[in-house]
């Protein structure tokens, strides 16, 4: 992700947002310190480390073995793992919050991965790019190609993401299975929160990215 | 069993294995008749001996003790001569100055698994009841019985708590069933190139190792002590053929290939023509040196019957309910004999019980033995865990 510019974030003082990323920035905010957090897709473990920081206790999944050994050896408690097939070995209520930063829209299922995000979590972080954005439908729109951004550069036929949203499309799927949206922010370009309290279609239109804090509903 | 004949004979005298047996050259803790060793088989082993080695000092808290748990083979010289081959310690990679178990650092032990022949007692060791060698009378013993010993061992040295417990093959099962059986007791562990239960397969190749010890007539229905001999063929055979399993078609090709043995052209014969055929017979007659042929039918039963579900009604997480220890499994990606499988069962179970568990699987051709070699990802993430779990539990080094 192309971060040119970051903005201090409430809680954080400044010279600790200087090495990471905005959106985990984001993300770590909406995490109560001391709690238990499960980072599905943890990549290199970066957020982990972020959280880390923050007196959380982390544990990561990551798909690609390069990304766990190098997490491993950074220390941090991560295992090589598939979000697709590898939630279902964990028990009810394991963590405070289950976090999917950019991953959802690479899994088989993501209905039933959002769903065992909030059976072994509590509480979901999820975080996903908005197909929406104004820059993918222009691409669709007038160049008639598949969209492709810095942050999602890979052709079609050779992307792991399979299986892209919009925001809206998001938001109508946790109204479907009955999560409870407890927090939502749109980021811009940059991994900048859209601050303004704006429709869901301007959101839908102008967030790079979303993020979703989510809590079990009463189901439908 | 053609072509074996030419197994030398050993070069290192039987005197020498054999005093190690029972006078070991280093450190030895006794245990009387009100400390016995009860066994999984129901008899109290007693008087009884455990045979250890320690690295570095024990700090003023008592936090910073590890234990290293040896291999179907090893012994406890990990990082010093070996007083009977003369070769360097096994795990010196591993353990040693500017290595991830670094002795100015942790208080390293590594005990003599009972059963052994290199000190604690075992089939080869002398039954004070009858004053012979034990032989065949030895009670068979399991890994949990391995793991009983070596906490009496660490009660005598007068430590509660390990900051680590390592091992990896049959030192990994000793690393699960420490934490199976004294979660409090264990404050990380590092379980390698290992599983929660024998395979089939496994079970399988060790038998054909056992039968090949009792094939060869020098056994004598293991009492080959009184008649003053050796079953060296056998245990060579036993040897060879596990050493193939410790090694991976990749590796073997690319050591090996198909290259002849100091000759141009085959002998029409049965003589090692290939080097990997050298290579296996010199594997099989070092080994022989060194190791006692009843012992490595004790211990690969005891590798045999180890099954942690199955001491736990069948479920695994079970076994690690509200476990605090934290893991980190490490599997390598040409290990045959316990394949990155069998880690992901474990890390599932453990998972289950919410244990906070790394793990990482490596890339390597260099099959199960992997773990005893150079491989550098490896001791990255060895150090970085021990590091890690050394932060969390407030040990400072001068590395900090």
């Amino acid at each position: 992700m192309s971060v040119q510019e970051v903005l201090p974030l409430n809680g954080l003082a400044a010279e600790q947002s200087g090495p990471f990323r905005a959106d985990h920035l984001l993300v770590a905010e909406m995490v109560k310190p001391g709690s238990k957090v499960l980072d599905v897709g943890c990549g290199e473990g970066d957020l982990l480390q972020l959280l880390e920081t923050r007196g959380i206790d982390g544990r990561g999944i990551e798909l690609s073995r390069a990304g766990v050994n190098r997490c491993v050896a950074k220390g941090l408690a991560v295992v090589q793992g598939d979000a697709d097939t590898d939630l279902v070995n964990y028990p009810d209520d394991a963590f405070d919050y289950v976090i999917l930063s950019q991953t959802l829209q690479a899994t088989r299922q993501p209905k039933v991965v959002l769903e065992n995000l909030l059976r072994i979590g509590r509480r979901a972080i999820v975080s996903f790019p908005n197909f929406g954005f104004w820059r993918m439908r222009l691409q669709l729109l007038v160049g008639g190609h598949m969209p492709r951004t810095e942050n999602l550069p890979a052709s079609w036929y050779d992307t792991a993401n399979i299986h892209f949203c919009t925001i809206k499309d998001f938001v109508e799927l946790c109204d479907t299975i009955g999560v409870k949206m407890e927090r939502a922010e749109a980021l811009d370009l940059y991994g900048r929160p859209l601050r303004l309290r704006l429709p869901w279609w301007v959101w839908n239109l102008f967030g790079e990215q979303g993020v979703f804090l989510l809590s079990r509903g009463q189901g439908k | 069993m053609v072509g074996v004949k030419s197994v030398p004979s050993p070069a290192i005298s039987a005197d020498d294995r054999s005093h190690e047996v029972d006078h070991p050259s280093s450190e030895v803790a006794q245990f009387g008749a009100d400390q016995p060793l009860r066994l999984d088989c129901g008899i109290d082993l007693t008087p009884f001996q455990i045979a250890y080695k320690t690295y570095g000092e024990l700090n003023a808290d008592r936090s910073n003790a590890v234990l290293i748990c040896h291999a179907l083979t090893g012994d406890q010289h990990v990082a010093n001569v070996h007083p009977v081959t003369g070769k360097s310690g096994w795990w010196e990679t591993l353990v040693g100055p500017g290595r991830p178990l670094d002795p100015s650092r942790y208080f390293i032990i590594c005990s003599n698994v009972i059963g052994g022949c290199m000190g604690s007692t075992g089939p080869a060791s002398i039954n004070p009841a009858t004053g012979k060698v034990w032989g065949l009378d030895f009670p068979v013993i399991t890994i949990p019985d391995m793991v009983r010993a070596q906490a009496m061992l660490i009660d005598r040295l007068g430590i509660d708590t390990l900051f680590a417990v390592v091992g990896g093959s049959m030192g990994g099962m000793q690393v699960l069933q420490w934490t199976a059986a004294y979660p409090k007791r264990v404050y990380s562990a590092l379980a390698i190139a290992c599983s929660t239960r024998h395979s089939a397969q496994n079970i399988a190749f060790h038998e054909l190792g056992r039968q090949a010890v009792m094939a060869d007539p020098d056994w004598h229905n293991g009492a080959y002590a009184d008649q003053g001999i050796h079953p060296h063929r056998g245990l060579a055979v036993a040897r060879m053929a596990a050493h193939i399993t410790y090694l991976s078609d990749a590796a073997l090709h690319r050591k090996f290939g198909r290259r002849m043995q100091d000759r141009e052209l085959p002998t029409f014969s049965f003589d090692a023509d290939f080097q990997v055929e050298s290579y296996l017979r010199y594997q099989g007659s070092s080994f022989v040196e060194r190791f006692d042929a009843n012992s490595y039918l004790y211990l690969t039963r005891a590798m045999d019957y180890f099954d942690i579900a199955g001491d736990h009604g069948g479920v695994l997480a079970k076994a690690f309910a509200g476990i605090e220890t934290r893991f980190c499994v490490v599997s390598f990606t040409s290990d045959w004999l316990f394949p990155t499988s069998e880690s992901r069962a474990l890390v599932h179970a453990l998972n289950a019980s919410s244990a906070r568990v790394s793990f990482a699987e490596i890339e390597t051709d260099r099959g199960h033995d992997a773990f005893l070699l150079d491989v550098p990802e490896f001791f990255d993430i060895s150090r970085a865990f021990l590091q890690s779990a050394g932060k969390a539990r407030g040990l400072t080094g001068k590395n900090d």
